[in-house]
């Protein structure tokens, strides 16, 4: 039962990367991405982490979303995009790295035979606690690094977008069509 | 293990029938409340009271054309309705609707898939059925439904932290994120119930609840005076259909929660037995999403941003840590 669901699941998701990838319709590449950073938290699932699945699920969606809100300002979505291909030799290293890296990924199972958890999840911890205890004592570093990041990412965001911000964007048309009725 | 695989289809055939049966009387339920409300009749000429309008609607639904517009991206545009629909469902499946109960001697659970993250499963399940309105949209090739499809992401954007931020007080009083375990923490009675202990939580999750099912002050997404009927325009017949039973399911499902995180679930309420009481309580929630609908006029996107962003997310943030150092202290 859980092999049939995991080679279900890999091959929907490799499927739908593969038309994220290969798709030139603006439209069909993001609804094949969403679709498929939703499937793969059915592989967390199927592994037990209920809880790391479901983060997938509300992370992605809401990025993913986010990636619509901007492809519908800047592309026509229904219809088809021409691609350039500008340099052979970026796509024969890419194609020779991805060839190397699916051969890594093949032969993962017979290295990871003898692979030792450095932190397994201690006995009778749920899954948001285990996820907790590592998160707050192994990782606790770059978990406050990645926290520092976003707030600076966050305070750029808001002084980009807030450099008028005394002004409301309606009322401040009123304003401006009064001014030149002034003139 | 047979059994449980019977089990679960069984429950899941139920609870998918039943959903979608009372995601079609509540349209007639909303028309006679609306009415009720506004001094009117409602629909009265189908049956006693109106009462088989629902067949006709039914009827009208199945028949009708289903149309696919000249320049639309036929196969998002058929696949975006089934989105909004099995979302609703799915994550129906995580929710405890009545209390166990004895059936021929076997004791029945009467929740499809016993999760032990249980409500953050649903809420990103209901998260994830925003990708129909969001699709439908922007794959019709009409500007009206692309404008609906825009104030999709913006609705989905605003209301989706306010939603984690205001369930997560909860979550840290009773310690888990089953909703079981939140049902058994409320189990002393009326005064164990957590709207006691978090008002302010509550009125937040109305709120991005109801934004969350587009209901009236949050109906941006299909406004009639606005965007005609935004991302579903171009859509008729059941694919039409399918959006509205996904946001009737969606409504229960709301209902489901608030009783079951606030207001002391499918425990025993004075005399009333439990499972009565948390439909009742559903109930209740529903009635009151109609309500809202007849007294307030909806709000503009620019609006519904502001109030989310700059209002419920402070506060919701202030809740968070207020409980912590109650909590800790």
């Amino acid at each position: 039962m859980e092999t049939f669901a995991f080679y279900l699941f890999s091959i929907l998701i490799i499927g739908l990367f593969a038309v994220t990838v290969l798709s030139r319709n603006v439209l069909y590449a993001m609804t094949s991405l969403a679709a498929g950073m939703v499937l793969i938290s059915g592989l967390f699932f199927l592994l037990g982490a209920d809880f790391l699945g479901v983060v997938q699920l509300i992370v992605y969606v809401g990025a993913v979303m986010a990636l619509y809100a901007f492809a519908m300002m800047f592309f026509d979505a229904t219809s088809v995009i021409k691609e350039k291909n500008s340099s052979a030799t970026t796509v024969f290293l890419l194609g020779g790295l991805s060839a190397v890296l699916l051969v890594v990924i093949f032969a993962a199972p017979s290295i990871g035979g003898n692979l030792q958890p450095l932190y397994p999840s201690p006995d009778g911890a749920s899954n948001p606690q285990a996820v907790g205890l590592v998160l707050f004592t192994k990782y606790l570093v770059p978990f406050e690094v990645a926290a520092v990041m976003l707030l600076v990412a966050m305070i750029a965001g808001i002084i980009l977008a807030g450099k008028k911000m005394e002004h409301r964007i309606t009322s401040s048309e009123e304003e401006n069509s009064g001014e030149k009725e002034m003139k | 293990m047979d059994g449980y695989i019977i089990a679960t289809v069984i429950k899941a055939i139920l609870v998918l029938a039943v959903i979608s049966a009372l995601a079609g009387f509540g349209t007639y339920l909303e028309r006679k409340v609306l009415a009720f409300m506004q001094r009117r009749l409602g629909p009265m000429h189908v049956g006693p009271y109106g009462l088989l309008q629902l067949v006709a609607d039914g009827i009208k639904l199945f028949t009708k054309e289903d149309f696919i517009p000249n320049n639309a991206n036929r196969l998002i545009f058929m696949i975006a309705p089934v989105i909004t629909a099995a979302t609703a469902f799915i994550a129906l499946a995580a929710v405890p609707m009545l209390p166990e109960f004895e059936l021929f001697g076997i004791t029945v659970r009467p929740i499809v898939s016993d999760l032990n993250i249980g409500i953050l499963f649903v809420l990103g399940m209901m998260a994830a059925g925003l990708y129909g309105p969001l699709l439908a949209g922007v794959a019709q090739h009409n500007k009206w439904g692309l404008l609906g499809a825009a104030r999709t992401a913006v609705q989905f954007l605003s209301y989706e932290v306010v939603t984690g931020l205001s369930i997560l007080a909860p979550i840290m009083i009773v310690g888990s994120l089953s909703l079981i375990d939140f049902n058994n923490y409320q189990a002393g009675g009326i005064g164990e119930w957590l709207i006691w202990k978090q008002p302010l939580a509550f009125i937040l999750f109305l709120i991005a609840g109801f934004a969350e099912t587009n209901r009236t002050p949050f109906d941006l997404l299909e406004h009639e005076a606005e965007v005609v009927s935004g991302y579903a325009t171009e859509y008729s017949g059941m694919r039409w259909g399918m959006f509205f039973i996904g946001e009737y399911a969606n409504m229960i499902t709301i209902g489901f929660l608030a009783s079951l995180v606030f207001f002391g679930g499918f425990n025993d309420w004075g005399f009333i037995p439990g499972g009565l009481a948390i439909l009742l309580k559903v109930s209740f929630f529903f009635f009151l999403m109609l309500w809202v609908r007849a007294s307030w006029p909806h709000i503009r996107p620019d609006q519904l941003m502001w109030l989310c962003w700059k209002v419920l997310m402070p506060l919701a943030v202030i809740n968070v840590t207020v409980t912590g150092f109650v909590m800790m202290f």
